[in-house]
């Protein structure tokens, strides 16, 4: 009895304490869904390393969720102090619809506001079954493609225009003969999930599909976490540089006075200690310096830019994801 | 309960037994092996790392946030749920028979959609979100938010179950009350709450064990930020997202306990009111 009374106090004791309101910094990252680790570590760096120059506590914490969805949390009054998402389209859309960032936000950060990149690459079954070393073998009879809904996901628009661009930069290629590429390679999917991270649970979890189209930082992480030798990444001849982009959200920084500290943490993310972190996560730094060091880690890989291959992203945007944009004209869900 | 014959079924004991049978298997399919999964998963790497799987800050502030939100979730829905029902049967109104349809609504509706009305509501896209911001309140993606997803969830509970009650109970007694001078809150006090108390304890732990679980309407309106408005259903989802197996299953048999207690403490009020308490 005395026991129980001791535990229902401490209990007590602990709930009381924890909901005391700290006094310290907090800001918000609303981020897209394979940086959960990313940023996990990135928090704790930054704050110490704030620690170190101001001698100021400050807590980072953070939302994650598939890219587009964040996006509307935001334009829906999520106070995100700063984002970090996985296409440049979803910081557009809060600053053309919210209005809570200026619509010239790429050019406020180094390097158009990409810290660091990814591509796409293939997840295969141990021992590569099926055989498959590059977008072309995506296409062979029986062959299961597993990759998001481009619709909702960001990871998926890139798996998307990867294929593209592999299919238009092939010997006579063609705009028609890429669309019909995608198209061929969509009557491969047999379920799109709504999220990157979905769609790796889908496939390795779940065990369906014969390949899965993933960043290559997600990749990495699921081969790591659940393959136990079950699972092999496969780096096609090309693929596209995946950019993600991050931006300071004005109107919110303003509302908590937290300019400074967003983006003091902004800049962070392009130091070499953040940079580092994002190489560790399997993320391409775009420090030249710590690249050099992780090179090994990561496969050479021919890429190409959304802006190469399609001219913008508004264009892509409008062209191929709005509705009655070409991926509503050749999805059909396999029966 | 009446231990009556109540049907002809009992007169074919072969039937009988074939009907029972189904009965065990499907609730053992169903119900009981899903359960026993949460828990074996669970304890899969041992009590150590399932210890540590409800123990970690986030974790303790998903509990916190839960238990929070119930906390006020269910004392509004019970003393709504007691009002509601009152007027409904006590008073004939023009509407009447439409509100009392209202007030299964929240049972009918998508849970998606009972989280997205708020977002409409008091998002800053939304009717009253410029006032809002203008005001410095939030409501979406944050506390209130979350309480009023929930209780939008939980309105049937405590008001379905006490309106059947009151109505079968008629209001003679009160009325009796009445012409012996007693004043309305004397009458609510001693004579209707006493009557439809069994009835309220059921509503409120039904509501209690919903609230907990709700997860569709609340992911809506969360914002999913860590250690901030995660409660314990999408902390489940997040650490199961994270590829942390054991702490997702961890946090599911916590979550899972505390509606069975509640379930239990139900059976036990039963038990005791057929008793005759």
């Amino acid at each position: 009895m005395k026991m129980r009374t001791l535990g229902l106090a401490i209990l007590a004791i602990g709930l009381l304490g924890s909901t005391v309101v700290r006094a310290e910094v907090t800001l918000l990252n609303v981020s897209y869904d394979p940086t959960r680790e990313l940023y996990a570590d990135i928090n704790k760096a930054f704050a110490a390393d704030w620690k170190a120059k101001t001698g100021e506590a400050i807590t980072i914490r953070s939302s994650h969720g598939g890219s587009g969805a964040q996006a509307r949390a935001v334009i829906d009054g999520l106070e995100a102090d700063v984002v970090t998402l996985a296409l440049q389209p979803d910081i557009d859309a809060i600053a053309e619809r919210a209005h809570l960032l200026p619509t010239d936000w790429q050019s406020r950060l180094p390097n158009h506001s990409v810290p660091y990149t990814s591509t796409i690459l293939f997840v295969v079954r141990k021992g590569n079954p099926k055989g498959i070393h590059d977008w072309g073998d995506l296409l062979k009879p029986g062959v299961q493609v597993i990759t998001p809904n481009p619709k909702t996901s960001g990871g998926a628009r890139w798996n998307y225009l990867a294929a593209w661009g592999y299919a238009l930069k092939q010997p006579g290629g063609t705009p028609e003969k890429a669309k019909a590429f995608v198209r061929d390679l969509f009557s491969h999917v047999p379920i799109l999930d709504s999220g990157a991270r979905g769609a790796t649970i889908t496939f390795a979890r779940r065990n369906q599909g014969d390949v899965l189209l993933a960043w290559e930082d997600d990749a990495n992480l699921a081969v790591r976490e659940l393959g136990e030798g079950k699972l092999e990444i496969v780096a096609p001849s090309m693929s596209i540089q995946a950019e993600p982009v991050v931006a300071l959200v004005d109107q919110v920084v303003a509302k908590h006075g937290t300019a400074k500290e967003a983006a003091a943490y902004l800049q962070y993310l392009y130091s070499p200690a953040a940079q580092e972190i994002d190489a560790k996560h399997f993320l391409r730094p775009t420090d030249k310096a710590v690249m050099a060091r992780y090179a090994g880690q990561f496969p050479t890989i021919t890429t190409f830019t959304v802006d190469e291959v399609f001219g913008s992203w508004k264009k892509v945007q409008a062209e191929q994801f709005g509705d009655g944009g070409v991926f509503d004209q050749i999805y059909q869900p396999v029966k | 309960m009446q231990h009556s014959r109540v049907t002809g079924i009992g007169e074919r004991p072969a039937l009988r037994i074939v009907l029972v049978a189904c009965t065990m298997v499907l609730m053992v399919l169903i119900l009981v092996m899903p359960l026993a999964v949460v828990l074996v998963e669970a304890l899969r790497r041992g009590i150590g790392s399932y210890a540590e799987g409800i123990s970690s800050p986030d974790a303790w502030d998903a509990i916190r946030l839960t238990v929070l939100v119930a906390a006020i979730a269910v004392p509004l829905n019970t003393v709504f749920g007691l009002a509601a029902a009152w007027c409904l049967t006590r008073y004939r109104f023009a509407g009447r028979a439409a509100l009392m349809a209202l007030t299964a609504l929240p049972f009918s509706v998508s849970p998606v959609i009972s989280g997205l009305v708020w977002v409409l509501l008091f998002g800053l896209q939304g009717w009253f979100g410029p006032w809002l911001r203008a005001h410095d309140v939030q409501i979406i993606f944050a506390l209130p938010g979350i309480v009023l997803a929930t209780v939008f969830v939980t309105v049937p509970f405590v008001v379905r179950q006490v309106i059947p009650i009151m109505q079968a109970r008629g209001d003679d007694e009160e009325l009796a009350a009445l012409t012996l001078g007693a004043s309305g809150w004397q009458i609510f006090r001693r004579i209707t709450l006493p009557r439809v108390r069994w009835g309220v304890l059921n509503g409120v732990l039904l509501c209690n064990a919903r609230a907990m679980g709700e997860f569709g309407a609340v992911s809506v309106v969360s914002g999913h930020i860590r250690g901030l408005t995660v409660t314990m259903p999408l902390h489940i989802e997040i650490l199961y997202n994270d590829y942390n197996l054991p702490a997702a299953f961890a946090m599911a048999s916590l979550l899972a306990a505390m509606a069975l207690v509640t379930l239990g403490v139900k059976a036990l009020l039963e038990r005791r009111q057929t008793a005759g308490v």
